[in-house]
C-alpha cells in the first residue's frame, strides 16, 4: 500500500467512511470524528506509519489535509495515488 | 503585554515564572478575559454592574471580579454565539445534584489540551507513555453524554498510547489486562491515570484481598478528583502514596486538584506534599465572612484564576473548597509559584469531584 492509501484507509476504517467523503473531512463536523474518534484515528495513523505524534500535532490535526501536513513533519509523504 | 493572546503564556514554562512577574502579566490577562466576557456574556455583565465597583481594569490579582463556581449550575453563561458551542461539559455531582454546564468553542477546548500539555510535561516528561487507566471503559460508551469522569479520562489519554483499561465493564479489577499491558510495556516508563477513590477502592483493595503485588516500578501514577471519600477513611496523600508504591511498586504517585470549570490549568501535588500553580493560573484564599484575601497560612475558600477560559465567564471562580496558602515561589521541591493545600469543603456546599460523587456498589 502506498503512504496515500495507508492514510485514507485509517479514516475510512475508523469512520467508516466512503473515500469520496475524505477530502472535505474535519475534526467533529461528522459524528464519528469526535474526541474519541480522534483518538482512534491518531492510534491508526501511528500503527500505520510507525510513528509517535507529539501531542501539540495531536491537538493541531483538525481535518484530512491538514494532517497530511502534519505527517510530513515525521517524514511521511501523502502522495496523490 | 499579555492580553488575550495566548502566545506569551504557551511559552512560559509550568513552574518557573517569579511570583512578582506572573502576577503582573497574569493581571494583565485577567483584566483582557474580564472585558471580554463583559462585552460578550449579557449576563456577567449585569452581574458585574451589581457585584462590582469598579468597571476598568484592577491593579492585582486579588481584585479581579470573580463569580462563584455555583452560578454555572444556575444560569448558561456563554460568551460565544450558541452556534459556535461544540461541547458542553458538565460537572459531577451525585443523583439529584444540579450540574455545572461549561460551553466550549474550539478555541478555548483546544487551549485546554495545550495549556494541559506544558502541565504534564512536570509529570510524563516530553513524550507520551504507555497508558494505565484505573477505571472501565463503560464510563466512554455513550459518546454523546460522557460525564466529567469520562472527559476526564478522555483528556488525559492524549498523553497515552496503547491505553488500557485495569477494570472491566463492572469495575472488577482485570489482572490479565494489566499484566499483558506490563509484558508488553516492561522496562519502560508507563503512566497511570485515575480517580483517588477509585483507585483506592478498585485498585488497591482487591489488589490486597488477592495478596497480589504489582512491580509497577517504572510508573507514573496521576489522580486526583477530591479526596472526600478517603478522607472518612482516614487516608491521607501520604498514606495513599505509600500504599501505591506497597501494592504496585509505583515510585511517583502525583495527586492534582481541578475542575471542570476550569479544566487544563491544574494544580498538581509536589514531593513536599503542596499543589503548585502552574504560571498559568493562580490560587487566593478569602476569608468566608467579608471575602477579604487572607495572607498564607489562614484558611479560607479557594478562589482560582485561570487564563484559559474565553467560550464562557470562568476566568476567576470562587470555589466552595477551603484551603490555605502554604507560601509563594520558596517550596522545597524548588518550583515556584503559588503553593497550597486543601482542607476540605465548606460545610452545607454539594457534594461534587469525580471521585467524591462515585457511589461504590456496597
Amino acid at each position: 500500500m502506498s503512504s496515500a492509501e495507508k492514510y485514507d484507509a485509517a479514516f475510512i476504517e475508523t469512520f467508516l467512511l466512503e473515500p469520496k467523503d475524505l477530502a472535505a473531512l474535519k475534526y467533529q463536523e461528522v459524528e464519528s470524528w469526535d474526541s474519541v474518534g480522534h483518538m482512534a484515528l491518531i492510534a491508526a495513523l501511528e500503527e500505520a506509519f510507525a510513528i509517535e505524534l507529539d501531542i501539540d500535532d495531536i491537538i493541531e490535526f483538525s481535518s484530512y489535509e491538514a494532517g497530511k501536513a502534519i505527517l510530513s513533519k515525521y517524514d511521511v509523504k501523502i502522495e496523490p495515488v | 503585554m499579555t492580553g488575550l493572546d495566548p502566545t506569551f503564556w504557551l511559552d512560559q514554562p509550568p513552574f518557573a515564572m517569579d511570583a512578582e512577574a506572573k502576577a503582573a502579566a497574569l493581571t494583565q490577562t485577567m483584566n483582557a478575559l474580564t472585558e471580554w466576557h463583559r462585552q460578550h456574556c449579557p449576563a456577567y455583565a449585569r452581574i458585574l454592574d451589581v457585584a462590582t465597583d469598579a468597571d476598568g481594569p484592577v491593579q492585582t490579582l486579588a481584585q479581579v471580579p470573580f463569580i462563584p463556581v455555583r452560578l454555572f449550575k444556575e444560569m448558561d453563561l456563554r460568551s460565544v454565539p450558541e452556534d459556535q458551542v461544540f461541547k458542553t461539559m458538565t460537572s459531577s455531582g451525585t443523583s439529584g445534584q444540579q450540574v455545572s454546564r461549561i460551553f466550549l468553542d474550539r478555541e478555548t477546548s483546544a487551549l485546554q489540551t495545550k495549556i494541559l500539555s506544558r502541565i504534564m510535561g512536570e509529570v510524563i516528561g516530553r513524550k507520551r507513555l504507555p497508558m494505565l487507566v484505573i477505571d472501565s471503559p463503560s464510563v466512554l460508551k455513550d459518546r454523546n453524554a460522557f460525564s466529567a469522569r469520562g472527559a476526564g479520562i478522555l483528556g488525559f489519554s492524549m498523553f497515552g498510547q496503547n491505553v488500557t483499561y485495569a477494570l472491566d465493564d463492572k469495575m472488577n479489577l482485570d489482572l490479565p489486562a494489566i499484566e499483558a499491558f506490563l509484558d508488553r510495556h516492561a522496562g519502560q516508563p508507563v503512566f497511570l491515570f485515575g480517580f483517588t477513590f477509585m483507585i483506592w477502592q478498585h485498585f488497591y483493595k482487591p489488589l490486597q484481598a488477592l495478596g497480589q503485588r504489582l512491580a509497577i516500578d517504572q510508573g507514573v501514577l496521576l489522580h486526583g478528583g477530591g479526596w472526600k471519600k478517603l478522607q472518612d477513611e482516614a487516608v491521607s496523600s501520604r498514606d495513599f502514596r505509600a500504599t501505591l508504591q506497597d501494592c504496585a511498586g509505583i515510585d511517583r504517585v502525583v495527586n492534582y486538584y481541578g475542575m471542570v470549570e476550569q479544566t487544563g490549568s491544574i494544580f498538581l501535588e509536589c514531593e513536599e506534599g503542596f499543589l503548585h500553580a502552574p504560571a498559568y493560573a493562580d490560587v487566593i484564599v478569602r476569608d468566608l465572612g467579608d471575602f477579604s484575601t487572607l495572607p498564607p497560612g489562614e484558611t479560607g475558600l479557594v478562589e482560582v484564576l485561570s487564563m484559559i477560559p474565553r467560550s464562557y465567564p470562568g476566568h476567576a471562580l470562587l470555589t466552595e473548597d477551603l484551603g490555605r496558602i502554604e507560601g509563594l515561589d520558596h517550596c522545597a521541591c524548588g518550583r515556584r509559584g503559588t503553593h497550597f493545600t486543601i482542607a476540605g469543603r465548606v460545610a452545607r456546599a454539594e457534594v461534587r469531584g469525580c471521585s467524591d460523587t462515585y457511589e461504590a456498589a456496597a
